[in-house]
């Protein structure tokens, strides 16, 4: 049987779980858009359903993969393709994140001088509609959309998160390092540590979110300003979310003694999207808070 | 070949239908799921079209209320470029990459199903909104807010299909990118490819570059609609322009996802028939990647009236022209090509040329609309309806019919009807420009586009225009028969190089092609290459 | 003014041009007219320069259309396999690839040069004797004089514009009434481009107008000044319009608004200035139009759900 042939590129057999993906998908989303339409309990049920048909089809296909990959089945152009795969992705959603920063930077850099009487267009558009209204930043704009408010500063959870995430990356690759050397206790300790990162990470987020929405009066319907900054933090902190998930799957493979020094993609993988969500947050905290 | 002895484990043989179909990893299998999806969409928005040019047919209101002429163009818009265009150019790729670059078939399979499932799923979502309370989306394909707020039910489903799509077509360029770059036979080096090879994997990089912040501009969109948000509301500071930045740099790109492959197609099909190498094989490539990245700079001539500044305006203008240059590096370097040829005109050879006219064409008054002031009088009118019809008819369409006639016989191992598939052309191209010329004439004299009902004085040339398309409609039944005669009836047996000068390791394959296209890779023949051309 | 009065005349004028090639350009009418086939010239000095750089960017097409189309058929007659023609192998020749760069850059600029020039002059309004603010709803323009002569107007009634009743009537699904039948005391066939109250403003006097919308975007736009803008609600967007001839010129609104996007045409009637000066005041001397009519136009105050 030629499979174990290095130079056959495996091309694997029919599988069922990209339906089942997609299926689940559907679900998910038909059920989240009945439910948004208003129609709660059978929106919750369809997207509770597609919730969990994606999680099992996630075990099933990465399973599959997982087996094939310990069956050494794949040689190593077949790596490459996975390589290239998760890269292309990552970079897909980097644009998606520019898609809001770059939202974000019109309107400050535009729209809200405008509106504050700036340039031929503002003197109109500010004299014929919004008289009296100076640009600021951050501003819920000329009817102070959602009551008046408080930003938070960035100099408190914010800058401990960047604090964290910064080292989560630091440990992330000390752990990759280990893995590379065989040194098992090492790796996984580390991992660990990268989880408990992240979910503080999470937990002090949530916490900033409650702050914010409790005793700041700074929430989604705040303005421009409330707007960016949940949809940025928030697809953010989702993203934190999967990947910490993710995480805690490589580190239970690691604990069953899956990867070998030369070959853990899947842990690569992990670690490059980590690394990813770190460099977001970076720009978050620029962008967002601090500046 | 030795590959038998490996062809054992992909256990192609004595796959039941659903197992084939449904959980396919076969780039052919799956190449033909996309194209038989997409020919079922062209109906299904082409069905959209008829209903529009028959409202369009006269003056004053026949057949439909206003609104749901609204839900018609705007589905008519996204069930075009997403549904049709789009992924017929995948079902190509998918066809064609693995076997032009001696693969045994796309990088990630199980992806590649995913990436083509999602499609019908999604359009299940978006086409159903038809039946909802409110009705389909009705602000145009371009979904500007606040209009598109105002929908009903379906800005939810519209959203998340559009979500969907995005996540297809982003897969789905991952893969050609990794076949591409990782697959490719040994001695095959990137400047050796055939140009389809070479225009996806650009197109490719755009896909993903545009598809996510489309997602982005629609997800603010699901936000400011249900939860509260207010980046569209000048009174929050936000601003229903946004949007429109978001969208279009989206957008443009989209444009030219929508058109680098036909060129591809096109590269493949004139140096074929003109018995000679393309011309200028590299100038190409370079033409291609530097279109791509225009493309990304350009995005503000679709608001040259939003009250951009005078700043914005000029260079968004020259911006856009420069593109008119390594077009027009392309429309040369075809016509060079023929020049000194030997020329034959098959069915392909003649789609081929009509894209050269037709997409010219386009690409001119693309050109004039370029031009800022002149933008002014053109902007919101039939102008840009013929405009885009052109390039995206004329030209994308055109190229995808053309790659049908070009490898129909490589897919299904028998040759088509040359009388009826040349009558297809030339019924189709005739029909084409009665269909979209007088629209130009109809955006001159002012007609606005989205519009139901209009002035007498439009009523001449949109009746011309209406029976254009009726015209142009039937024609494309004419291309129902010829594929399925061709596929299920055809006696007669296609060579393994099909057309007497078809280069490139495709025509290597015997038609039909095996199930794996190579198990074992080819070894490279500079001679035998697409472009015939290895001296650069 | 329009010169429609004898429509049929137009149409076989029309006919004959439309046999002819497609490209002439027809006098410049003042509203679209059966079988139009290019832009008008306008009311305007800018209008007539964009029709310039339209006929000049149109002819460059035309020519390098059959440039390349030329040649190409040369190929398609010369180059024949049937005709024993056999391919030459070159497939190069720097000189020409670096020609057909350098010369389509160089016939850009050519247009984009003027194109450039134009379009600073079409954003300069500075000097404009008066402006009226220009609000787009679903599906009316309102107008307000905001200012004349350097003065504030005061006292000029808002004029409330929408479709006139006998296009409201026909354009009913399956009301039976011909379009045709629609004529406008001129003799011009205006149905859907006919206002209960137009916009009316002096000729000759450079007006500024100030755009913008209550409840989604609109397009305000007469092709024959030239005077087109977005009107977004929240944004105050400007052009401007000197016209030189009186008449009645014809627009429509051009960004999707909804159902009755075709339903909201734009119509300024341009008066001599001592006339118009005698129109203002008279509107200044209070209720001389009907309140009846007025109310019975008011804008919806809120935004009417998008299906109707
Ligand atoms: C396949 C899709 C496709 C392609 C390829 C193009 C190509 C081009 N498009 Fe088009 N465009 C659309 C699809 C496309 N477009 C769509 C869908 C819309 C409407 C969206 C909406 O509002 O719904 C649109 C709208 C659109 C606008 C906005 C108009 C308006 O709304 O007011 C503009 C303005 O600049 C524009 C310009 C161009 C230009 C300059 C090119 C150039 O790339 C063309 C270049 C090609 C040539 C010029 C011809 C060949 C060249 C030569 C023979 C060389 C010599 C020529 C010269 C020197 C001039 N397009
Ligand atoms: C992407 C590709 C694409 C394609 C292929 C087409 C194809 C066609 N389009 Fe398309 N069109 C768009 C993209 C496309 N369009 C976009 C993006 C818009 C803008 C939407 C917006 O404003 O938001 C638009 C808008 C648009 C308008 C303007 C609507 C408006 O502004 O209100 C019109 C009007 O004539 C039109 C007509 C047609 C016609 C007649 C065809 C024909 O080529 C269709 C031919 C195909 C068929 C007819 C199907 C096959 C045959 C049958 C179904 C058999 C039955 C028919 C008969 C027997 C007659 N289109
Ligand atoms: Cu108002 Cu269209
Ligand atoms: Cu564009």
């Amino acid at each position: 049987m030629s499979q174990l042939d290095a130079n056959v590129y495996y091309v694997p057999h029919s599988s069922r779980w990209p339906i089942i993906a997609v299926i689940g998908m559907f679900l998910f989303m038909t059920g989240a858009a009945v439910w948004l339409n208003g129609y709660d309990v059978p929106g919750k049920i369809v997207l509770t359903i597609g919730a969990l048909t994606i999680i099992g089809m996630m075990f099933g296909w990465f399973g599959n993969v997982i087996r094939e990959s310990m069956k050494g089945i794949f040689n190593g152009q077949v790596d490459t393709s996975f390589r290239m795969g998760m890269m292309w992705f990552i970079v897909s959603e980097v644009f998606f994140f520019a898609a809001f920063f770059g939202g974000l930077f019109y309107i400050r850099t535009f729209v809200v001088p405008w509106l504050g009487g700036a340039g031929d267009k503002g003197i109109l558009t500010n004299g014929f509609i919004w008289q009296g209204f100076s640009a600021a930043w951050p501003t819920n704009g000329p009817d102070s959309v959602g009551g008046s408010f408080i930003a938070t500063s960035p100099w408190g959870i914010p800058l401990i998160n960047t604090l964290l995430l910064l080292s989560s990356s630091i440990t992330v690759t000390i752990a990759h390092h280990a893995l590379r050397a065989g040194n098992r206790k090492r790796l996984i300790g580390f991992l660990g540590l990268t989880i408990v990162l992240g979910a503080i990470f999470l937990g002090l987020q949530a916490h900033e979110y409650w702050e914010s929405y409790v005793h700041l009066n700074m929430t989604l319907h705040t303005g421009i300003y409330g707007a960016t900054f949940y949809i940025l933090t928030g697809f953010h902190g989702l993203h934190v979310t999967l990947g910490t998930i993710m995480l805690i799957v490589m580190w239970l493979r690691c604990v069953r003694g899956h990867f070998t020094p030369q070959n853990h993609f899947a842990f690569e993988a992990v670690s490059w999207y980590w690394h990813f969500v770190d460099v977001i947050w970076l720009c978050l905290f620029l962008f967002v808070y601090i500046l | 070949m030795s590959s038998t002895a490996q062809a054992v484990h992909y256990e192609e043989h004595h796959q039941g239908f659903f197992e084939r179909w449904v959980m396919s990893t076969n780039h052919k299998d799956i190449g033909t799921l996309y194209l038989s999806f997409s020919f079922l969409m062209l109906f299904v928005g082409g069905s959209m079209a008829m209903l529009i040019r028959a409202e369009l047919f006269e003056p004053g209101m026949q057949l439909m209320q206003p609104y749901f002429f609204n839900e018609l163009t705007s589905m008519h818009g996204l069930v075009m470029i997403f549904g049709v265009i789009m992924p017929s150019f995948v079902g190509l790729a998918n066809w064609m990459i693995p076997m032009q670059i001696g693969a045994p078939d796309m990088a990630l399979p199980r992806l590649n199903n995913l990436s083509f499932w999602i499609l019908p799923f999604a359009f299940v979502l978006l086409l159903s909104t038809f039946f909802m309370p409110g009705g389909a989306p009705a602000a145009g394909w371009t979904m500007y807010p606040p209009l598109v707020l105002q929908g009903g039910d379906a800005i939810a489903f519209m959203i998340f299909a559009i979500h969907l799509m995005g996540i297809s077509s982003i897969l789905g360029s991952i893969n050609i990118i990794a076949t591409i770059l990782n697959l490719r036979a040994p001695g095959l080096d990137l400047l050796k490819m055939p140009m389809f090879c070479w225009s996806w994997l650009i197109t490719s990089f755009l896909v993903i570059a545009v598809m996510p912040v489309l997602a982005g501009a629609v997800t603010m969109m699901l936000f400011d609609r249900f939860f509260g948000t207010n980046f569209f509301n000048a009174a929050a500071g936000g601003d229903p322009v946004m949007y429109q930045h978001v969208f279009w740099f989206f957008g443009h790109p989209e444009v030219y996802i929508m058109i680098l492959p036909a060129f591809g197609i096109i590269s493949e099909i004139v140096p074929t028939f003109a018995r000679k190498p393309l011309f200028g094989y590299k100038a190409m490539v370079y033409a291609i990647a530097c279109i791509a990245f225009l493309s990304f700079i350009v995005w503000s001539h679709h608001m040259f009236t939003v009250g951009l500044p005078l700043g914005a305006e000029v260079f968004f203008m020259f911006s856009t022209m420069l593109i008119a240059v390594p077009t027009g590096v392309k429309i040369f370097n075809w016509v060079t090509t023929m020049w000194r040829g030997s020329l034959s005109f098959e069915t392909p050879m003649l789609w081929a040329i009509g894209f050269i006219v037709l997409f010219s064409i386009g690409g001119f008054s693309g050109v004039m609309m370029a031009l800022v002031p002149a933008d002014f009088q053109y902007y919101g009118t039939y102008f840009i309806v013929a405009h885009f019809h052109y390039v995206l008819v004329g030209g994308a369409l055109f190229s995808i019919i053309g790659a049908v006639y070009y490898w129909l016989p490589k897919w299904s191992g028998h040759m088509y009807s040359g009388f009826w598939s040349k009558l297809h052309f030339w019924s189709s191209v005739i029909s084409v420009n009665v269909l979209f010329f007088p629209q130009q004439f109809l955006g001159f004299a002012g007609m606005p586009r989205r519009i139901p009902d209009y002035n007498v004085a439009f009523a001449d040339w949109n009746m011309v225009s209406s029976i254009g398309g009726f015209w142009f409609g039937a024609s494309q039944l004419i291309l129902v028969g010829v594929v399925i005669h061709c596929v299920f009836f055809s006696k007669a047996k296609a060579t393994s190089r099909v057309w007497e000068h078809a280069y490139g390791l495709e025509w290597t394959l015997p038609s039909p092609a095996p199930h794996h296209s190579f198990t074992v890779p080819p070894v490279i023949d500079d001679s035998q290459l697409a472009h015939g051309d290895v001296s650069h | 003014m329009t010169m429609s009065s004898s429509n049929c005349k137009q149409r076989i004028l029309g006919a004959g041009a439309a046999l002819g090639a497609s490209l002439v350009s027809m006098a410049a009418a003042a509203n679209p007219v059966p079988w139009q086939m290019n832009l008008d010239k306008g009311a305007t000095t800018i209008t007539r320069q964009i029709w310039d750089l339209h006929m000049a960017a149109l002819w460059v097409c035309v020519a390098l259309g059959i440039l390349v189309f030329g040649a190409m058929f040369i190929a398609i007659i010369r180059f024949r396999k049937s005709k024993g023609s056999v391919a030459a192998t070159w497939s190069h020749n720097t000189v020409m690839e670096v020609g057909w760069t350098i010369v389509p850059v160089l016939i850009l600029v050519g247009l984009a040069t003027p194109a450039t020039i134009l379009t600073r002059e079409m954003y300069n309004a500075t000097g404009s004797e008066m402006t009226v603010k220009v609000t787009g709803y679903q599906w009316l323009w309102r107008y307000d004089y905001i200012s004349y002569d350097g003065k504030p107007i005061t006292k000029v009634p808002t004029i409330y514009s929408r479709l006139a009743w006998d296009s409201n009537a026909a354009r009913q699904l399956g009301s039976g009434i011909d379009p045709n039948s629609i004529v406008a005391p001129d003799g011009y066939h205006d149905y859907l481009l006919n206002v209960t109250h137009p916009l009316v403003i002096p000729a000759g006097v450079k007006v500024r107008f100030l755009i913008t919308a209550d409840d989604v975007i609109h397009g305000w736009w007469v092709p024959d000044f030239a005077a087109k803008r977005d009107a977004i609600p929240g944004i105050m967007n400007d052009a401007w319009a000197k016209v030189d001839k009186p008449g009645i010129y014809r627009g429509q609104c051009y960004v999707l608004c909804g159902q009755d996007h075709s339903a909201m045409p734009v119509v300024v009637k341009v008066l001599p200035k001592d006339q118009f000066n005698a129109w203002l005041a008279e509107q200044q001397s209070a209720n001389t139009l009907d309140k009846a009519a007025r109310t019975a136009q008011a804008p919806p105050s809120t935004p009417p759900p998008a299906k109707g």
